[in-house]
């Protein structure tokens, strides 16, 4: 066995590969609610589809992207080869075990925590980004007057017909800067109007907050970064951002549009 | 038999350079061809072990432990002496030796101690290279403090557990000989006997305490390391494993055993709290620094602070009797162990003892307190301070603590000569285990020491000479003598088996214990001494007839193994007995009341009792026949001991 | 104080084992736990039942050879304590006590409450000191070693191998005490020339012994009797990957 083989074969080197999937996953999470948050403006989605559209063409992006995808999988994979390694270290348990007495919640249960995600990501991805990729969404015309940019012309383009590109262009006769684009914004719409969803979505929230809230810290720690100038600015990053601002915004977007669907 | 201490001549600096020089050597491509029995890894075995097999010989280890870094050595807490004169305040391989013969009362041999003192220095940079932790200061330098009274400062120390640090390092050395092949390390051991080929020590007979399995060990030399025996009181601050068995086994196989009587007794142990108690804390003998040692004046006033009616704090200043300030004004608190805990039973038998027994003193650290500030006392006793609230429940930065002397340390081991060897060809003995080093009374931080000395830097030497007279030519393991042995171990251990009885081992052990601390405590006397001898010989027979042992040998079977070691304290008892009350002067911790100055001191006679007491067995419940080895002083003058 | 043990009793290490209900009557506040176990015993015998076996040695919190796990903790309930320390006034009268051995792969039962933890031996066998002969050694003042690195190596060295930190270990991992020994050794100018093959000879190894890894609790330091912090573990790690990674020596 070579030395990198041996390194990620070991107890360390798998949790190496947890801390770094895991670190890479979270800071993927800002990129992503920054590009949700696009969908609190009301403008009918075009900010968000054009994030969207951006997202899924921008050369490094998908690079990074791709990465992202294997990082989830490799994280879901090494936590279950950690996790049954470690169930085997011991066969018999405890009849009494008094856990709170040594560590969070969070930390015991990462395990059923990022179970309960790895099934929305599935069920997220399944919803957006294949029907995004694959799932002949609909499109949508924004034109913008140059003079003033607060009008905007909305049209959703038939289904039925040629199929449509997406397209950016200026319409000299109108006088409008034209913006055609796969309408990811309705679909998003149309989930959120639905209250199953929005408590699915909630509930994952909260998992990932719970998840991040002791995931972000112990990452640094399986990267062998400790540092006691250092830690208390990662632990107070792994409870307010990560624990509970990200995971906050994120479950505020069902619900928000859950809200201004039911008054329409 | 004519004890022969093979002490070189020449002046007392160079006898050891000269003796080393000529100690035969073994060729290095025969040294693999012997084996060397090790038993016990305390920091003696432990240090032997490896340094033997980095020489290139093969090494079997054996300790009861679990593992071999447990060892009592580990408990250790104050430091560890060293002449090494770091300090500039006049410290000197000859001032060690010195201090360390007045300490032990004149009766410890001067070769020996002036070796120890010699190699002192060694041992600090041995431990330093392996990676001890010693406190240090902000230069990066080592740092010293004085200890037990020492004029200098020359221990060292690593916080308040010197004896782990020490002992992991020697472990560190032995796990790197195991892991290399050349030591054989049996965990969960007990040896119960010791095997001899024509008057030679060739093997050994161990018990494996997991199996029951009665083994059969051979080797070119044996050398126990063993400890102490405190555990002869049933109450010390040993471990409670910590046994005779080993060398109570070599003793009757014809080891003679130094003088057996010679017993420390610390002064600063938390005190008894009733009859379930099963072993005693020591706390650092540091405290006495700042803490102030007292008792009421009066039974009456003594009397209500047992009954609870009374707190310590409540006690007026003009009632206390400060008694060590009052009667060594220039010692105060900080006279010997000896000293400090005799006036200790003194005062509780005068019954101006406190605590809910009355068995305790106090030490306060109430003007301490007020002079330094508590955050400076924390910052000096604070663990210490912690361990007794622990304990007792009390918070002795409010109330003084209650101490009280304890069984701590035996100066006395098997006999052994300058090379270690005991009267057995073949058997040596290091550390505690031996009698040679610290007289009548050892001084604080003298015994890791010892320990380490014996092991590191004495025995890598003496023991090659014996080995190349011998020969490499390897050890018949299939004589006879082993197979008796091991008959005789198997045979004890059925005896103990059958004993059906109804009275618990430890219920023998605490009366031990007892007679022990009463009549051969701090105190002695031929009278209760002669009663003790009584009390024991009725209690080893009633022992045979009505003790219960449960359980069968195969399986791990503490009430088996805690049957033989009491057994073997009990005969061991009735030796302390008898050596104590042949010694009719006081001396160090022995302290024959017959035998005082007109203030109450220890008052030594030179002209009578200059001489090592070696005890040769002679069978069973017969009486041993006592030899002298005579104490010869051609460096120090004997002078009484004052602390005024 | 009258109490009511669950003991888990195991007669070897091939015996399935099981807890039995014992009474432990007229039980000084004053007593250790261990000293009450003593006094059960005593009873046990003179009723003609084997005792409750478990370690012990000091009773001073420093062998490390206590290891009982006492209502779901090991040591007990209380903090920076061995098993030995902790007194009964620390528990109520009439209260139910369950006491099991350390349960762990890696440290199988032998019998009762004492389990075999040689593992943690050979952890140390593989690499766990300086290779340094008897004699030869450069005066102990040659090498200065700064007084925070000294201490912080010598607050790693504290540990006494009793192994809380793997029973305390929802994964039963041993790296609290392996990164302990690593770090002390790591830390101290003595300790550079091997440092880089030890941790990674240390971690094989333990590894081999069947521990589970860190998933970063933090069980180990609240439970470790001599406090030993998990800024070890993190020591541990930064070595082993930058052996791994970046050093070109290779370990035998």
């Amino acid at each position: 066995m070579s030395s990198f083989t041996k390194a990620f074969s070991s107890t360390l080197g798998k949790k190496l590969i947890m801390g770094l999937t895991g670190l890479f996953l979270s800071l993927f999470l800002i990129v992503h609610l920054i590009g949700n948050l696009q969908l609190f403006k009301d403008d009918a989605g075009k900010a968000f589809n054009e994030y969207s559209y951006f997202m899924t063409h921008f050369l490094p992006i998908k690079i990074i992207s791709y990465l992202l995808y294997a990082s989830i999988v490799l994280h879901a994979v090494y936590a279950l080869v950690i996790t049954i390694h470690n169930k085997k270290a011991r066969p018999v348990s405890y009849a009494s075990y008094n856990g709170a007495a040594n560590s969070t919640w969070s930390s015991r249960n990462m395990g059923i925590l990022g179970t309960i995600l790895l099934i929305f990501i599935v069920i997220h991805m399944g919803n957006f980004w294949f029907k995004y990729h694959w799932g002949g969404l609909p499109y949508t015309q924004y034109e913008m007057s140059l003079s003033n940019p607060s009008d905007v012309k909305v049209t959703n383009l038939p289904i039925s017909g040629e199929p449509l590109i997406h397209a950016e262009y200026v319409n000299t006769q109108t006088g409008r800067e034209v913006l055609v684009a796969k309408d990811l914004y309705q679909v998003v719409v149309f989930s959120f109007s639905s209250l199953w969803y929005v408590v699915l979505y909630v509930i994952s929230m909260i998992a990932m907050g719970f998840h991040l809230y002791h995931g972000f810290q112990s990452g640094f720690q399986s990267l062998g970064f400790d540092h006691t100038k250092y830690k208390p600015a990662i632990n107070w990053l792994g409870t307010w951002l990560f624990g509970i601002i990200i995971p906050a915004a994120f479950a505020a977007i069902p619900i928000y549009i859950y809200i201004t669907t039911l008054n329409q | 038999m004519i004890l022969d201490s093979k002490i070189p001549d020449g002046p007392l600096a160079e006898k050891w350079s000269k003796h080393k020089f000529n100690l035969k050597l073994v060729n290095p491509a025969n040294k693999r061809k012997y084996t060397v029995i090790v038993v016990g890894t305390g920091l003696a075995g432990a240090a032997a072990a490896a340094s033997l097999a980095e020489l290139g010989y093969n090494v079997k280890a054996f300790c009861f432990q679990d593992s071999p870094r447990r060892a009592h050595s580990i408990a250790a807490q104050g430091g560890i002496n060293a002449a090494k004169n770091y300090r500039n305040d006049g410290d000197s391989v000859y001032r060690l030796f010195y201090d360390t013969i007045k300490g032990g009362d004149y009766r410890a041999r001067e070769a020996n101690v002036h070796r120890l003192a010699e190699v002192s220095v060694n041992i600090i940079d041995q431990c330093v290279a392996q990676g001890v932790p010693f406190a240090r200061e902000y230069g990066g330098l080592l740092d010293n403090r004085s200890f037990g009274g020492a004029q200098v400062s020359r221990t060292f120390y690593a916080r308040g557990q010197t004896g782990q640090q020490l002992l992991l390092g020697a472990y560190s050395a032995l796990n790197r000989q195991i892991y290399e092949g050349k030591v054989k390390m049996y965990n969960r051991h007990e040896m119960l006997d010791l095997v001899k080929i024509d008057g030679e020590a060739r093997g050994i007979v161990t018990r494996n305490l997991i199996t029951g399995e009665i083994e059969t060990h051979a080797g070119h030399a044996v050398l126990l390391c063993t400890g102490g025996y405190g555990n002869v009181f049933y109450l010390s601050t040993n471990a409670m494993g910590s046994n005779t068995t080993a060398i109570w086994r070599a003793h009757k196989k014809g080891a003679l055993f130094g003088n057996p009587c010679f017993t420390q007794i610390h002064p600063t142990c938390i005190p008894v709290t009733g009859d379930h108690q099963s072993k005693l804390t020591l706390m650092s003998e540091s405290l006495r620094n700042d803490g102030r040692v007292w008792v009421p004046k009066s039974r009456e006033v003594a009397a209500r602070i047992r009954k609870g009616e009374l707190k310590a704090s409540d006690v007026k200043e003009e009632d206390r009797d400060y008694f060590l300030e009052r009667k060594y004004p220039s010692f105060g608190n900080l006279v010997p162990r000896d000293v400090a805990s005799r006036n200790a039973k003194e005062a509780v038998d005068d019954e101006r003892g406190v605590g809910g027994s009355g068995k305790a003193v106090y030490l306060d650290f109430a003007d301490a307190i007020k002079r330094l500030g508590k955050a400076a006392v924390e910052a000096k006793y604070g663990n210490l301070f912690d361990m007794y609230y622990q304990i007792t429940d009390e918070d002795p930065y409010t109330q003084p603590m209650r101490i009280y002397p304890a069984v701590h340390y035996t100066m006395g081991g098997l006999w052994v000569d300058y090379n270690l060897m005991t009267t057995i060809p073949g058997c040596y003995a290091l550390g505690e285990a031996n009698f040679s080093d610290h007289g009548a009374n050892r001084l604080g931080a003298s015994a890791l020491m010892q320990g380490l000395a014996d092991g590191y830097f004495v025995i890598p030497y003496t023991l090659g000479d014996y080995l190349a007279t011998i020969g490499p030519k390897p050890i018949d393991d299939k004589h006879p003598a082993f197979a008796e042995a091991k008959k005789a171990v198997e045979d004890n251990v059925k005896k103990l088996l059958s004993l059906k009885g109804t009275k618990t081992v430890d219920e023998y052990h605490r009366e031990l214990g007892n007679i022990m601390w009463e009549y051969c405590g701090m105190a002695r006397s031929a009278e209760g001494l002669t009663k003790a001898k009584g009390l024991i010989a009725e209690l080893k027979e009633d022992f045979w007839k009505n003790a219960r042992v449960m359980g069968i040998n195969e399986e791990l079977n503490m009430s088996l193994e805690k049957a033989g070691r009491v057994a073997d304290f009990i005969e061991l008892g009735a030796l302390m007995v008898e050596d104590a009350l042949q010694r009719a002067e006081s001396c160090g911790g022995h302290f024959r009341v017959e035998s005082q100055t007109e203030e109450g001191e220890a008052l030594r006679n030179d002209d009578e009792f200059a001489y090592v007491a070696a005890w040769e067995y002679t069978g069973d419940n017969q009486p041993e026949n006592l030899h002298k080895e005579n104490l010869v002083y051609e460096n120090v003058k004997l002078t009484q001991r004052s602390y005024k | 104080m009258n109490l009511t043990l669950k003991v888990w009793r195991q007669r070897n290490a091939s015996d399935k084992g099981g807890f039995v209900t014992y009474k432990a009557d007229g039980i000084s506040p004053d007593m250790s736990f261990l000293e009450m176990l003593d006094v059960v015993n005593e009873g046990l015998v003179k009723k003609g039942e084997d005792p409750i076996h478990f370690d012990h040695d000091c009773r001073e919190g420093i062998c490390g050879m206590c290891s009982l796990y006492i209502n779901g903790r090991p040591h007990g309930p209380k903090r920076a304590i061995t098993t030995c320390q902790l007194h009964m006034r620390s528990f109520s009268d009439g209260e139910t006590i369950t006491i099991e051995p350390w349960r762990a792969t890696a440290f199988p039962v032998i019998k009762d409450l004492a389990v075999d933890r040689s593992a943690f031996d050979r952890i140390q066998q593989a690499g766990g000191y300086i290779s340094v002969n008897t004699g030869g050694v450069p005066d102990a003042n040659e090498i200065p070693v700064p007084k925070p690195i000294a201490d912080e190596a010598f607050n790693s060295a504290t540990c006494i191998q009793c192994g809380a930190c793997v029973a305390a270990c929802k994964n039963a991992s041993a790296m609290l005490f392996v990164s302990a020994k690593i770090s002390q050794l790591a830390l101290l100018p003595q300790g550079q020339p091997e440092r880089y093959r030890r941790v990674q000879s240390m971690v094989a190894q333990m590894d081999a012994e069947g521990f589970g890894g860190c998933t970063n609790t933090g069980a180990c330091e609240i439970e470790c009797p001599k406090e030993i912090s998990m800024t070890n573990i993190n020591r541990m790690r930064r070595d082993y990957f930058t052996a791994k990674f970046f050093k070109e020596e290779e370990i035998r």
